[in-house]
Protein backbone atom coordinates (compact mmCIF):
# COMPACT_ATOMS: atom_id res chain seq x y z
CA UNK A 1 0.00 0.00 0.00
CA UNK A 2 3.17 2.37 0.85
CA UNK A 3 4.33 1.43 -2.45
CA UNK A 4 1.40 3.24 -4.01
CA UNK A 5 1.05 6.73 -2.51
CA UNK A 6 4.85 7.01 -2.87
CA UNK A 7 4.64 6.51 -6.90
CA UNK A 8 1.02 8.76 -6.90
CA UNK A 9 2.81 11.74 -5.05
CA UNK A 10 6.56 11.49 -6.82
CA UNK A 11 6.16 14.45 -9.28
CA UNK A 12 7.39 13.65 -12.81
CA UNK A 13 5.76 9.88 -12.40
CA UNK A 14 4.67 10.35 -15.68
CA UNK A 15 7.91 9.85 -16.99
CA UNK A 16 9.06 6.94 -19.36
CA UNK A 17 9.74 4.42 -15.86
CA UNK A 18 12.84 3.49 -17.59
CA UNK A 19 14.24 6.64 -17.38
CA UNK A 20 13.06 6.96 -13.61
CA UNK A 21 14.99 3.65 -12.80
CA UNK A 22 18.25 4.40 -14.51
CA UNK A 23 18.39 7.82 -13.56
CA UNK A 24 16.40 8.11 -10.04
CA UNK A 25 17.63 11.71 -9.05
CA UNK A 26 16.81 12.76 -11.66
CA UNK A 27 12.70 12.47 -10.71
CA UNK A 28 12.89 15.43 -9.02
CA UNK A 29 14.84 17.89 -11.53
CA UNK A 30 13.26 20.54 -13.71
CA UNK A 31 12.17 19.55 -17.16
CA UNK A 32 15.00 21.75 -18.61
CA UNK A 33 17.65 19.99 -16.24
CA UNK A 34 16.34 16.53 -17.63
CA UNK A 35 16.41 17.14 -21.28
CA UNK A 36 19.41 18.46 -20.97
CA UNK A 37 20.53 15.12 -18.86
CA UNK A 38 19.80 13.14 -21.77
CA UNK A 39 22.43 14.75 -24.03
CA UNK A 40 25.48 13.07 -21.51
CA UNK A 41 25.20 9.97 -23.07
CA UNK A 42 27.32 11.80 -26.25
CA UNK A 43 29.55 14.13 -24.33
CA UNK A 44 33.00 11.63 -24.34
CA UNK A 45 32.04 11.61 -28.30
CA UNK A 46 31.48 15.48 -28.52
CA UNK A 47 34.20 15.85 -26.55
CA UNK A 48 36.19 13.71 -28.68
CA UNK A 49 35.56 15.10 -32.05
CA UNK A 50 35.98 18.85 -30.33
CA UNK A 51 39.55 17.95 -28.82
CA UNK A 52 41.19 16.08 -31.74
CA UNK A 53 39.12 17.53 -34.55
CA UNK A 54 37.63 20.68 -34.15
CA UNK A 55 40.52 22.56 -32.04
CA UNK A 56 43.03 21.86 -34.49
CA UNK A 57 40.73 23.16 -37.42
CA UNK A 58 39.93 26.15 -35.23
CA UNK A 59 43.82 26.09 -34.97
CA UNK A 60 44.62 26.68 -38.72
CA UNK A 61 42.15 29.11 -39.07
CA UNK A 62 43.35 31.48 -36.32
CA UNK A 63 46.99 30.72 -36.97
CA UNK A 64 46.43 31.66 -40.52
CA UNK A 65 45.83 35.32 -39.51
CA UNK A 66 48.59 35.61 -37.12
CA UNK A 67 52.45 36.94 -37.17
CA UNK A 68 54.17 33.58 -35.58
CA UNK A 69 56.63 35.55 -33.45
CA UNK A 70 54.28 38.24 -32.04
CA UNK A 71 50.98 36.62 -32.31
CA UNK A 72 49.28 39.87 -33.88
CA UNK A 73 46.63 39.22 -36.28
CA UNK A 74 48.34 39.93 -39.88
CA UNK A 75 47.34 39.20 -43.99
CA UNK A 76 50.56 38.53 -44.85
CA UNK A 77 50.33 34.54 -44.35
CA UNK A 78 47.40 34.47 -46.78
CA UNK A 79 49.16 36.93 -48.84
CA UNK A 80 51.95 35.03 -49.01
CA UNK A 81 49.83 31.61 -49.54
CA UNK A 82 48.06 33.68 -52.95
CA UNK A 83 51.13 34.62 -54.71
CA UNK A 84 54.84 33.41 -56.13
CA UNK A 85 55.64 29.43 -56.00
CA UNK A 86 52.60 28.88 -53.57
CA UNK A 87 49.52 30.62 -56.05
CA UNK A 88 51.44 28.07 -58.41
CA UNK A 89 51.50 25.46 -56.10
CA UNK A 90 47.30 25.89 -56.05
CA UNK A 91 47.45 26.78 -60.05
CA UNK A 92 49.41 22.92 -60.59
CA UNK A 93 47.28 21.05 -57.60
CA UNK A 94 43.64 22.25 -59.77
CA UNK A 95 45.10 21.55 -63.29
CA UNK A 96 46.19 17.98 -62.07
CA UNK A 97 42.36 17.83 -60.22
CA UNK A 98 40.87 18.73 -62.99
CA UNK A 99 42.87 16.17 -65.35
CA UNK A 100 42.52 13.19 -63.20
CA UNK A 101 39.01 13.80 -62.79
CA UNK A 102 37.14 14.86 -65.67
CA UNK A 103 39.40 12.03 -67.71
CA UNK A 104 38.43 9.48 -64.94
CA UNK A 105 35.16 10.20 -64.98
CA UNK A 106 34.56 10.36 -69.01
CA UNK A 107 36.56 6.65 -68.56
CA UNK A 108 34.41 5.66 -65.74
CA UNK A 109 31.59 6.83 -66.83
CA UNK A 110 31.32 4.52 -70.33
CA UNK A 111 32.89 1.51 -67.78
CA UNK A 112 29.57 2.01 -66.11
CA UNK A 113 27.56 2.15 -69.12
CA UNK A 114 29.49 -0.54 -70.61
CA UNK A 115 28.59 -2.95 -67.93
CA UNK A 116 25.36 -1.78 -67.36
CA UNK A 117 24.01 -2.17 -70.72
CA UNK A 118 25.75 -5.61 -71.43
CA UNK A 119 23.33 -8.21 -72.07
CA UNK A 120 23.06 -11.67 -72.62
CA UNK A 121 25.38 -14.36 -71.32
CA UNK A 122 27.80 -13.64 -68.85
CA UNK A 123 26.23 -10.47 -68.53
CA UNK A 124 25.51 -10.29 -64.79
CA UNK A 125 29.34 -11.99 -63.86
CA UNK A 126 31.41 -9.74 -65.70
CA UNK A 127 29.28 -6.99 -63.84
CA UNK A 128 30.11 -8.69 -60.60
CA UNK A 129 33.66 -8.65 -61.53
CA UNK A 130 34.02 -5.06 -62.42
CA UNK A 131 31.94 -3.97 -59.14
CA UNK A 132 34.32 -6.32 -57.36
CA UNK A 133 37.53 -5.19 -58.83
CA UNK A 134 36.77 -1.44 -58.78
CA UNK A 135 36.16 -1.99 -54.47
CA UNK A 136 39.17 -3.01 -54.65
CA UNK A 137 41.10 -0.58 -57.14
CA UNK A 138 39.56 2.34 -55.68
CA UNK A 139 41.22 1.07 -51.98
CA UNK A 140 44.48 0.51 -54.07
CA UNK A 141 45.43 4.49 -52.94
CA UNK A 142 48.73 5.51 -51.83
CA UNK A 143 52.33 4.45 -51.54
CA UNK A 144 51.82 0.94 -52.48
CA UNK A 145 50.30 2.61 -55.85
CA UNK A 146 53.39 4.80 -56.61
CA UNK A 147 55.74 1.68 -56.21
CA UNK A 148 53.37 -0.59 -59.02
CA UNK A 149 53.75 2.37 -61.43
CA UNK A 150 57.76 3.16 -60.94
CA UNK A 151 57.89 -0.51 -61.45
CA UNK A 152 56.12 -0.64 -64.56
CA UNK A 153 56.67 3.06 -66.18
CA UNK A 154 59.72 4.37 -64.47
CA UNK A 155 62.64 5.34 -67.02
CA UNK A 156 63.59 2.33 -67.17
CA UNK A 157 61.19 0.16 -66.12
CA UNK A 158 58.89 -2.88 -67.88
CA UNK A 159 56.55 -1.31 -69.50
CA UNK A 160 58.44 1.89 -70.65
CA UNK A 161 60.76 -0.31 -72.31
CA UNK A 162 57.95 -2.77 -74.22
CA UNK A 163 57.20 0.73 -75.29
CA UNK A 164 60.31 2.24 -76.55
CA UNK A 165 60.84 -1.29 -77.84
CA UNK A 166 58.11 -0.54 -80.67
CA UNK A 167 59.34 2.68 -81.12
CA UNK A 168 57.60 4.59 -78.78
CA UNK A 169 59.68 6.37 -76.38
CA UNK A 170 57.33 7.96 -74.13
CA UNK A 171 59.95 9.84 -72.21
CA UNK A 172 61.15 11.34 -75.34
CA UNK A 173 57.73 12.75 -75.55
CA UNK A 174 57.54 14.56 -72.51
CA UNK A 175 56.11 12.45 -70.28
CA UNK A 176 57.72 11.64 -66.75
CA UNK A 177 56.28 9.29 -64.20
CA UNK A 178 57.64 11.90 -62.06
CA UNK A 179 56.09 15.03 -63.29
CA UNK A 180 52.39 16.22 -63.20
CA UNK A 181 51.32 13.78 -66.12
CA UNK A 182 52.72 11.10 -64.28
CA UNK A 183 51.35 11.70 -61.21
CA UNK A 184 48.06 12.58 -63.29
CA UNK A 185 48.54 8.48 -64.32
CA UNK A 186 48.68 7.44 -61.51
CA UNK A 187 45.80 9.25 -59.97
CA UNK A 188 43.63 7.66 -62.53
CA UNK A 189 44.23 4.01 -61.07
CA UNK A 190 42.26 4.86 -58.06
CA UNK A 191 39.60 7.48 -59.43
CA UNK A 192 38.25 5.47 -62.15
CA UNK A 193 36.76 2.58 -60.34
CA UNK A 194 35.87 5.04 -57.58
CA UNK A 195 34.04 7.02 -60.86
CA UNK A 196 32.47 3.24 -61.89
CA UNK A 197 31.32 3.28 -58.32
CA UNK A 198 29.48 6.50 -57.57
CA UNK A 199 27.97 6.55 -61.21
CA UNK A 200 26.46 3.34 -61.36
CA UNK A 201 23.37 4.31 -59.03
CA UNK A 202 22.79 7.42 -61.77
CA UNK A 203 22.76 5.21 -64.31
CA UNK A 204 20.31 2.80 -63.37
CA UNK A 205 17.70 5.20 -62.32
CA UNK A 206 17.90 5.72 -66.13
CA UNK A 207 14.46 4.29 -67.09
CA UNK A 208 14.61 1.67 -69.95
CA UNK A 209 10.94 3.05 -70.76
CA UNK A 210 12.54 6.22 -71.52
CA UNK A 211 14.36 4.92 -74.17
CA UNK A 212 11.52 2.85 -75.11
CA UNK A 213 9.45 5.78 -75.31
CA UNK A 214 11.88 8.16 -77.34
CA UNK A 215 12.36 4.97 -79.98
CA UNK A 216 8.62 4.69 -80.53
CA UNK A 217 8.34 8.61 -81.29
CA UNK A 218 11.17 7.74 -83.65
CA UNK A 219 14.37 8.91 -82.06
CA UNK A 220 17.97 8.02 -82.63
CA UNK A 221 20.27 7.31 -80.51
CA UNK A 222 22.05 10.26 -80.38
CA UNK A 223 18.82 12.20 -80.30
CA UNK A 224 18.02 10.25 -77.17
CA UNK A 225 21.40 11.06 -75.99
CA UNK A 226 21.19 14.71 -76.77
CA UNK A 227 17.25 15.48 -75.08
CA UNK A 228 16.65 12.07 -72.72
CA UNK A 229 19.60 10.69 -71.39
CA UNK A 230 22.36 13.41 -70.96
CA UNK A 231 19.94 15.87 -69.44
CA UNK A 232 18.96 13.29 -66.76
CA UNK A 233 22.35 11.83 -66.41
CA UNK A 234 24.16 15.17 -66.19
CA UNK A 235 24.00 16.78 -63.07
CA UNK A 236 24.95 13.06 -61.58
CA UNK A 237 27.63 13.15 -63.41
CA UNK A 238 28.57 16.31 -62.13
CA UNK A 239 28.63 16.02 -58.58
CA UNK A 240 30.44 12.72 -58.68
CA UNK A 241 33.19 14.43 -61.07
CA UNK A 242 33.21 17.12 -57.77
CA UNK A 243 33.83 13.86 -55.66
CA UNK A 244 36.91 13.00 -57.95
CA UNK A 245 38.16 16.26 -57.95
CA UNK A 246 38.08 16.65 -54.10
CA UNK A 247 39.67 13.07 -53.82
CA UNK A 248 42.51 14.36 -56.33
CA UNK A 249 42.98 17.49 -54.60
CA UNK A 250 43.44 15.84 -50.91
CA UNK A 251 45.93 13.14 -51.83
CA UNK A 252 49.14 13.50 -50.44
CA UNK A 253 51.09 10.10 -50.21
CA UNK A 254 51.05 8.77 -53.91
CA UNK A 255 52.31 12.16 -54.86
CA UNK A 256 54.94 12.11 -52.29
CA UNK A 257 55.77 8.73 -52.49
CA UNK A 258 56.46 9.40 -56.55
CA UNK A 259 57.94 12.16 -56.64
CA UNK A 260 59.01 12.91 -53.12
CA UNK A 261 58.03 16.11 -52.86
CA UNK A 262 59.64 17.77 -56.02
CA UNK A 263 55.98 19.16 -57.51
CA UNK A 264 55.12 21.68 -56.76
CA UNK A 265 51.58 20.66 -55.40
CA UNK A 266 49.35 22.54 -52.26
CA UNK A 267 49.34 19.31 -50.24
CA UNK A 268 52.58 18.77 -51.03
CA UNK A 269 53.43 22.27 -49.79
CA UNK A 270 51.46 22.29 -46.72
CA UNK A 271 53.64 18.87 -45.64
CA UNK A 272 56.90 20.70 -46.46
CA UNK A 273 56.09 22.90 -43.52
CA UNK A 274 55.51 19.94 -41.57
CA UNK A 275 59.27 18.74 -42.70
CA UNK A 276 60.82 21.86 -41.27
CA UNK A 277 61.92 23.69 -44.77
CA UNK A 278 60.34 27.11 -43.87
CA UNK A 279 61.61 30.32 -43.95
CA UNK A 280 61.85 32.31 -40.65
CA UNK A 281 58.80 34.23 -40.36
CA UNK A 282 56.87 32.16 -42.87
CA UNK A 283 55.81 29.42 -40.28
CA UNK A 284 52.34 30.16 -40.56
CA UNK A 285 51.93 30.69 -44.20
CA UNK A 286 51.44 26.33 -44.24
CA UNK A 287 47.85 27.35 -42.05
CA UNK A 288 47.13 29.68 -44.87
CA UNK A 289 48.17 27.20 -47.30
CA UNK A 290 45.66 24.38 -45.39
CA UNK A 291 43.15 27.44 -45.32
CA UNK A 292 42.93 27.39 -48.81
CA UNK A 293 42.69 24.48 -49.26
CA UNK A 294 39.78 23.74 -47.19
CA UNK A 295 37.89 26.83 -49.10
CA UNK A 296 38.24 25.41 -52.39
CA UNK A 297 36.80 21.62 -50.97
CA UNK A 298 33.74 23.64 -49.07
CA UNK A 299 32.89 25.37 -52.48
CA UNK A 300 32.99 22.14 -54.30
CA UNK A 301 31.17 20.53 -51.34
CA UNK A 302 28.50 23.56 -52.39
CA UNK A 303 28.85 22.42 -55.84
CA UNK A 304 28.24 18.83 -55.33
CA UNK A 305 24.73 19.37 -53.18
CA UNK A 306 23.70 21.57 -55.72
CA UNK A 307 24.03 18.75 -58.22
CA UNK A 308 23.00 15.93 -56.09
CA UNK A 309 19.88 18.00 -55.68
CA UNK A 310 19.15 18.80 -59.07
CA UNK A 311 19.94 15.15 -59.90
CA UNK A 312 17.43 14.03 -56.98
CA UNK A 313 14.55 15.45 -59.23
CA UNK A 314 14.69 12.31 -61.79
CA UNK A 315 16.72 9.79 -59.96
CA UNK A 316 14.15 8.59 -57.64
CA UNK B 1 15.21 -3.85 -72.78
CA UNK B 2 17.38 -4.85 -75.88
CA UNK B 3 14.98 -8.22 -76.86
CA UNK B 4 12.13 -5.98 -75.97
CA UNK B 5 12.75 -3.27 -78.46
CA UNK B 6 14.03 -5.41 -81.32
CA UNK B 7 10.61 -7.50 -80.52
CA UNK B 8 8.57 -4.28 -80.88
CA UNK B 9 10.35 -3.59 -84.03
CA UNK B 10 9.82 -6.35 -85.46
CA UNK B 11 6.38 -6.74 -85.12
CA UNK B 12 5.84 -3.48 -86.84
CA UNK B 13 8.10 -3.66 -89.78
CA UNK B 14 10.97 -6.55 -90.33
CA UNK B 15 13.17 -4.01 -91.75
CA UNK B 16 13.26 -1.66 -88.99
CA UNK B 17 14.89 -4.32 -87.22
CA UNK B 18 17.56 -4.94 -89.34
CA UNK B 19 18.24 -1.33 -89.67
CA UNK B 20 18.34 -1.27 -85.70
CA UNK B 21 20.69 -4.25 -85.03
CA UNK B 22 23.82 -3.46 -87.04
CA UNK B 23 24.67 -0.52 -85.02
CA UNK B 24 23.73 -2.34 -81.53
CA UNK B 25 26.60 -5.03 -82.94
CA UNK B 26 28.91 -2.05 -83.92
CA UNK B 27 28.33 -0.96 -79.80
CA UNK B 28 28.94 -4.06 -78.46
CA UNK B 29 32.67 -3.98 -80.09
CA UNK B 30 33.23 -0.74 -78.87
CA UNK B 31 32.39 -2.25 -74.67
CA UNK B 32 34.68 -4.92 -75.25
CA UNK B 33 37.41 -2.18 -76.35
CA UNK B 34 36.37 0.03 -73.44
CA UNK B 35 37.05 -3.13 -70.97
CA UNK B 36 40.00 -4.12 -72.58
CA UNK B 37 41.74 -0.25 -72.36
CA UNK B 38 40.71 -0.82 -68.78
CA UNK B 39 42.19 -4.21 -68.13
CA UNK B 40 45.55 -3.68 -69.88
CA UNK B 41 45.73 -0.33 -67.51
CA UNK B 42 44.88 -1.98 -64.22
CA UNK B 43 46.60 -5.40 -64.71
CA UNK B 44 50.01 -4.63 -66.14
CA UNK B 45 50.88 -2.55 -63.30
CA UNK B 46 50.54 -5.55 -60.87
CA UNK B 47 52.79 -7.73 -63.37
CA UNK B 48 55.22 -5.05 -63.92
CA UNK B 49 55.26 -4.94 -59.91
CA UNK B 50 55.78 -8.67 -59.88
CA UNK B 51 58.24 -8.98 -62.10
CA UNK B 52 60.34 -6.43 -61.23
CA UNK B 53 60.45 -7.55 -56.80
CA UNK B 54 60.97 -11.16 -58.17
CA UNK B 55 61.47 -13.48 -56.10
CA UNK B 56 64.33 -13.05 -54.64
CA UNK B 57 62.81 -9.21 -53.87
CA UNK B 58 60.61 -11.41 -51.52
CA UNK B 59 62.86 -13.09 -50.02
CA UNK B 60 64.58 -10.22 -48.66
CA UNK B 61 61.61 -7.74 -47.77
CA UNK B 62 60.95 -9.93 -44.52
CA UNK B 63 64.56 -10.05 -43.71
CA UNK B 64 65.35 -6.22 -44.49
CA UNK B 65 66.14 -3.83 -41.12
CA UNK B 66 62.92 -2.04 -40.20
CA UNK B 67 60.26 -4.39 -41.89
CA UNK B 68 59.43 -5.90 -38.62
CA UNK B 69 59.78 -3.06 -36.27
CA UNK B 70 57.63 -0.56 -38.55
CA UNK B 71 55.28 -3.37 -39.27
CA UNK B 72 54.55 -3.96 -35.26
CA UNK B 73 54.50 -0.28 -34.78
CA UNK B 74 51.77 -0.47 -37.38
CA UNK B 75 50.18 -3.22 -35.94
CA UNK B 76 50.23 -1.59 -31.95
CA UNK B 77 48.60 1.58 -33.46
CA UNK B 78 46.18 -0.51 -35.26
CA UNK B 79 45.23 -2.17 -32.28
CA UNK B 80 45.09 0.98 -29.92
CA UNK B 81 43.15 2.74 -32.89
CA UNK B 82 40.39 -0.21 -32.29
CA UNK B 83 40.08 -0.44 -28.53
CA UNK B 84 39.45 3.65 -28.44
CA UNK B 85 37.44 3.66 -31.73
CA UNK B 86 35.37 0.87 -30.47
CA UNK B 87 34.97 2.36 -26.67
CA UNK B 88 34.11 5.26 -27.95
CA UNK B 89 31.85 4.58 -30.96
CA UNK B 90 29.45 1.52 -29.77
CA UNK B 91 27.87 3.11 -26.98
CA UNK B 92 27.81 6.82 -28.66
CA UNK B 93 25.87 4.98 -31.52
CA UNK B 94 23.67 2.32 -29.28
CA UNK B 95 22.95 5.75 -27.03
CA UNK B 96 22.10 7.93 -30.00
CA UNK B 97 19.80 4.62 -31.46
CA UNK B 98 17.82 4.22 -28.32
CA UNK B 99 17.56 7.68 -27.26
CA UNK B 100 18.38 10.49 -29.49
CA UNK B 101 17.34 9.17 -32.44
CA UNK B 102 17.03 12.74 -33.97
CA UNK B 103 20.76 13.18 -33.75
CA UNK B 104 21.38 10.26 -36.17
CA UNK B 105 21.70 12.73 -38.69
CA UNK B 106 23.74 15.38 -37.54
CA UNK B 107 26.22 12.48 -36.19
CA UNK B 108 26.54 11.18 -40.31
CA UNK B 109 27.11 14.84 -40.93
CA UNK B 110 29.78 15.02 -37.93
CA UNK B 111 31.60 11.91 -39.33
CA UNK B 112 31.50 12.35 -42.84
CA UNK B 113 33.89 15.59 -41.55
CA UNK B 114 37.45 13.74 -42.28
CA UNK B 115 36.57 12.49 -45.18
CA UNK B 116 36.29 16.13 -46.50
CA UNK B 117 39.13 17.28 -44.51
CA UNK B 118 42.54 15.82 -46.17
CA UNK B 119 44.54 14.59 -43.36
CA UNK B 120 47.59 17.00 -44.83
CA UNK B 121 45.81 19.75 -43.44
CA UNK B 122 44.31 18.16 -40.21
CA UNK B 123 47.63 17.08 -39.14
CA UNK B 124 48.90 20.21 -39.16
CA UNK B 125 46.39 21.84 -36.37
CA UNK B 126 47.23 19.07 -34.84
CA UNK B 127 50.69 19.20 -34.36
CA UNK B 128 49.90 22.57 -33.61
CA UNK B 129 47.24 22.51 -30.23
CA UNK B 130 48.75 19.33 -29.23
CA UNK B 131 50.97 19.20 -25.73
CA UNK B 132 54.65 18.26 -26.59
CA UNK B 133 54.20 15.09 -24.26
CA UNK B 134 51.54 14.02 -26.78
CA UNK B 135 53.58 14.93 -29.87
CA UNK B 136 56.30 12.96 -28.94
CA UNK B 137 54.53 9.72 -28.62
CA UNK B 138 53.43 7.24 -31.20
CA UNK B 139 49.96 7.28 -29.62
CA UNK B 140 48.97 10.50 -30.93
CA UNK B 141 48.92 8.84 -34.50
CA UNK B 142 45.84 6.33 -33.11
CA UNK B 143 44.36 8.93 -31.54
CA UNK B 144 43.82 10.82 -34.38
CA UNK B 145 43.34 7.27 -36.71
CA UNK B 146 40.27 6.93 -34.49
CA UNK B 147 38.84 10.38 -36.18
CA UNK B 148 40.02 9.17 -39.35
CA UNK B 149 38.35 5.68 -39.35
CA UNK B 150 34.92 7.29 -37.67
CA UNK B 151 33.28 7.76 -41.09
CA UNK B 152 33.81 4.35 -41.83
CA UNK B 153 33.19 2.60 -38.10
CA UNK B 154 29.86 4.94 -37.38
CA UNK B 155 28.56 4.08 -40.78
CA UNK B 156 29.16 0.16 -39.97
CA UNK B 157 28.28 0.14 -36.67
CA UNK B 158 24.77 2.26 -37.86
CA UNK B 159 24.08 -0.30 -40.73
CA UNK B 160 24.51 -2.83 -37.71
CA UNK B 161 22.23 -1.50 -35.38
CA UNK B 162 19.15 -0.32 -37.84
CA UNK B 163 19.63 -4.68 -38.77
CA UNK B 164 18.28 -5.36 -35.34
CA UNK B 165 15.57 -3.93 -33.10
CA UNK B 166 17.82 -2.08 -30.39
CA UNK B 167 14.88 -0.64 -28.82
CA UNK B 168 12.72 -4.00 -28.23
CA UNK B 169 16.08 -5.96 -27.04
CA UNK B 170 17.02 -3.68 -24.62
CA UNK B 171 13.23 -3.29 -23.04
CA UNK B 172 13.82 -6.88 -22.95
CA UNK B 173 17.17 -6.88 -21.35
CA UNK B 174 15.83 -4.57 -18.81
CA UNK B 175 12.50 -5.75 -17.57
CA UNK B 176 14.36 -8.98 -17.32
CA UNK B 177 16.56 -6.86 -14.20
CA UNK B 178 19.84 -6.31 -16.76
CA UNK B 179 21.18 -3.37 -15.82
CA UNK B 180 23.06 -0.75 -18.71
CA UNK B 181 26.23 -2.15 -18.80
CA UNK B 182 25.16 -6.04 -18.61
CA UNK B 183 23.18 -5.30 -21.29
CA UNK B 184 25.27 -4.03 -23.36
CA UNK B 185 27.84 -6.39 -22.65
CA UNK B 186 25.32 -9.55 -23.11
CA UNK B 187 22.57 -8.50 -25.57
CA UNK B 188 23.44 -5.64 -27.53
CA UNK B 189 26.63 -5.97 -28.36
CA UNK B 190 26.61 -10.00 -29.43
CA UNK B 191 23.74 -8.99 -31.73
CA UNK B 192 26.10 -6.70 -33.81
CA UNK B 193 28.93 -9.25 -33.77
CA UNK B 194 29.29 -9.06 -38.11
CA UNK B 195 29.05 -4.71 -37.85
CA UNK B 196 31.58 -5.02 -35.36
CA UNK B 197 33.89 -7.26 -37.56
CA UNK B 198 33.23 -5.23 -40.56
CA UNK B 199 34.37 -2.11 -38.64
CA UNK B 200 37.18 -3.71 -37.07
CA UNK B 201 38.20 -4.39 -40.32
CA UNK B 202 38.15 -1.07 -41.88
CA UNK B 203 40.02 0.35 -39.15
CA UNK B 204 42.68 -1.98 -39.52
CA UNK B 205 43.19 -1.77 -43.24
CA UNK B 206 43.04 1.77 -42.85
CA UNK B 207 46.16 2.49 -40.18
CA UNK B 208 48.18 -0.32 -41.74
CA UNK B 209 47.77 1.90 -45.02
CA UNK B 210 48.12 5.17 -44.15
CA UNK B 211 50.82 7.47 -44.77
CA UNK B 212 50.44 11.10 -44.55
CA UNK B 213 49.98 12.09 -40.87
CA UNK B 214 52.48 9.29 -39.74
CA UNK B 215 55.19 10.60 -42.23
CA UNK B 216 54.52 14.10 -41.36
CA UNK B 217 54.55 13.03 -37.55
CA UNK B 218 57.71 11.62 -38.28
CA UNK B 219 56.95 8.38 -37.17
CA UNK B 220 58.45 5.09 -38.93
CA UNK B 221 54.68 2.94 -39.87
CA UNK B 222 54.85 0.60 -42.48
CA UNK B 223 54.00 2.61 -45.18
CA UNK B 224 56.60 5.52 -44.66
CA UNK B 225 59.06 2.69 -44.17
CA UNK B 226 58.55 1.27 -47.70
CA UNK B 227 59.06 4.89 -48.75
CA UNK B 228 62.07 5.41 -46.58
CA UNK B 229 63.25 2.03 -47.95
CA UNK B 230 62.81 3.01 -51.59
CA UNK B 231 66.17 5.08 -51.25
CA UNK B 232 68.52 1.98 -51.24
CA UNK B 233 66.53 -0.64 -52.79
CA UNK B 234 63.68 -0.33 -54.88
CA UNK B 235 63.25 -4.15 -55.20
CA UNK B 236 62.93 -4.26 -51.82
CA UNK B 237 60.45 -1.62 -52.09
CA UNK B 238 58.18 -2.96 -54.55
CA UNK B 239 58.26 -6.13 -52.35
CA UNK B 240 56.78 -4.40 -49.68
CA UNK B 241 54.12 -2.76 -51.75
CA UNK B 242 52.92 -6.14 -53.21
CA UNK B 243 52.63 -7.20 -49.75
CA UNK B 244 50.98 -4.40 -48.58
CA UNK B 245 48.39 -4.50 -51.51
CA UNK B 246 47.54 -8.54 -50.92
CA UNK B 247 47.19 -7.89 -46.96
CA UNK B 248 44.84 -5.11 -47.75
CA UNK B 249 42.96 -6.90 -50.48
CA UNK B 250 42.69 -9.75 -47.81
CA UNK B 251 41.15 -7.53 -45.45
CA UNK B 252 38.74 -6.26 -48.27
CA UNK B 253 37.95 -9.83 -49.26
CA UNK B 254 36.90 -10.55 -45.40
CA UNK B 255 34.20 -7.86 -45.32
CA UNK B 256 32.27 -8.33 -48.15
CA UNK B 257 32.62 -12.19 -46.96
CA UNK B 258 31.25 -11.32 -43.73
CA UNK B 259 28.71 -8.54 -45.52
CA UNK B 260 27.22 -10.86 -47.67
CA UNK B 261 26.79 -13.48 -44.63
CA UNK B 262 24.75 -10.85 -43.01
CA UNK B 263 22.96 -9.84 -45.35
CA UNK B 264 21.87 -13.19 -46.54
CA UNK B 265 20.61 -13.78 -42.54
CA UNK B 266 18.88 -9.84 -42.50
CA UNK B 267 17.18 -10.56 -46.11
CA UNK B 268 19.10 -7.49 -47.00
CA UNK B 269 20.24 -6.53 -50.66
CA UNK B 270 23.09 -7.56 -52.58
CA UNK B 271 26.26 -6.53 -51.05
CA UNK B 272 29.23 -4.91 -52.80
CA UNK B 273 32.27 -3.69 -51.35
CA UNK B 274 31.53 -0.47 -51.62
CA UNK B 275 28.16 -0.42 -50.07
CA UNK B 276 30.47 -1.43 -46.72
CA UNK B 277 33.56 0.00 -47.07
CA UNK B 278 33.40 3.43 -49.40
CA UNK B 279 36.37 4.29 -50.67
CA UNK B 280 39.22 5.50 -48.38
CA UNK B 281 40.27 8.61 -49.77
CA UNK B 282 42.69 8.93 -46.81
CA UNK B 283 45.03 6.69 -47.52
CA UNK B 284 46.20 8.05 -51.01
Amino acid sequence: MADTTDVVTTPGSDMDPGVVRRFPSLRTAPKPVRSLARYAGIIPFVAYIAIFLIVPLIAIVVGSFQNPQTNAFTWSNVNTAVHGSYLHGFEQALILSLIASVIPGVFGLLIAYAIYTARGRGAASLRRVVITASGVFANFGGVPLAFLFIASLGSSALVTGWLSDIGANIYNWGFSLYDLSGVALVYMYFQIPLMVLIILPALEGLRPAWREAAENMGARSWQYWRYVGGPVLLPSFMSCLMVLFGSALAAYATAEALTTGTIPLTSIQIGTFLNGNVLAGQENVGKALSLGMVVIIAILMVFYILFQRRAAKWLR
Amino acid sequence: MATLTSAAGQAISPDNSKKRRRPRERSSAWRWAILLVAGVYFLVPLYAALRFAGLSGFKDVFTTPGFGSSLWLSIRLAAVTWIVSMLLMIPTTVYVHLRMPGLRRLLEGVTILPIVIPPVVLIIGVLQVMPLALRASVWLLALEYVVLAMPFAYRALDAGLRAIDVKTLTEAAGSLGAGWLSTMWRVILPNMRTAVISATILIVALVLGEFTMASLDLKQTFPVWIVLFDQENAQISVAASIFALFVTWVFLMLITVIATRQSRRTGGGEVTLFTVAPQQTIGN
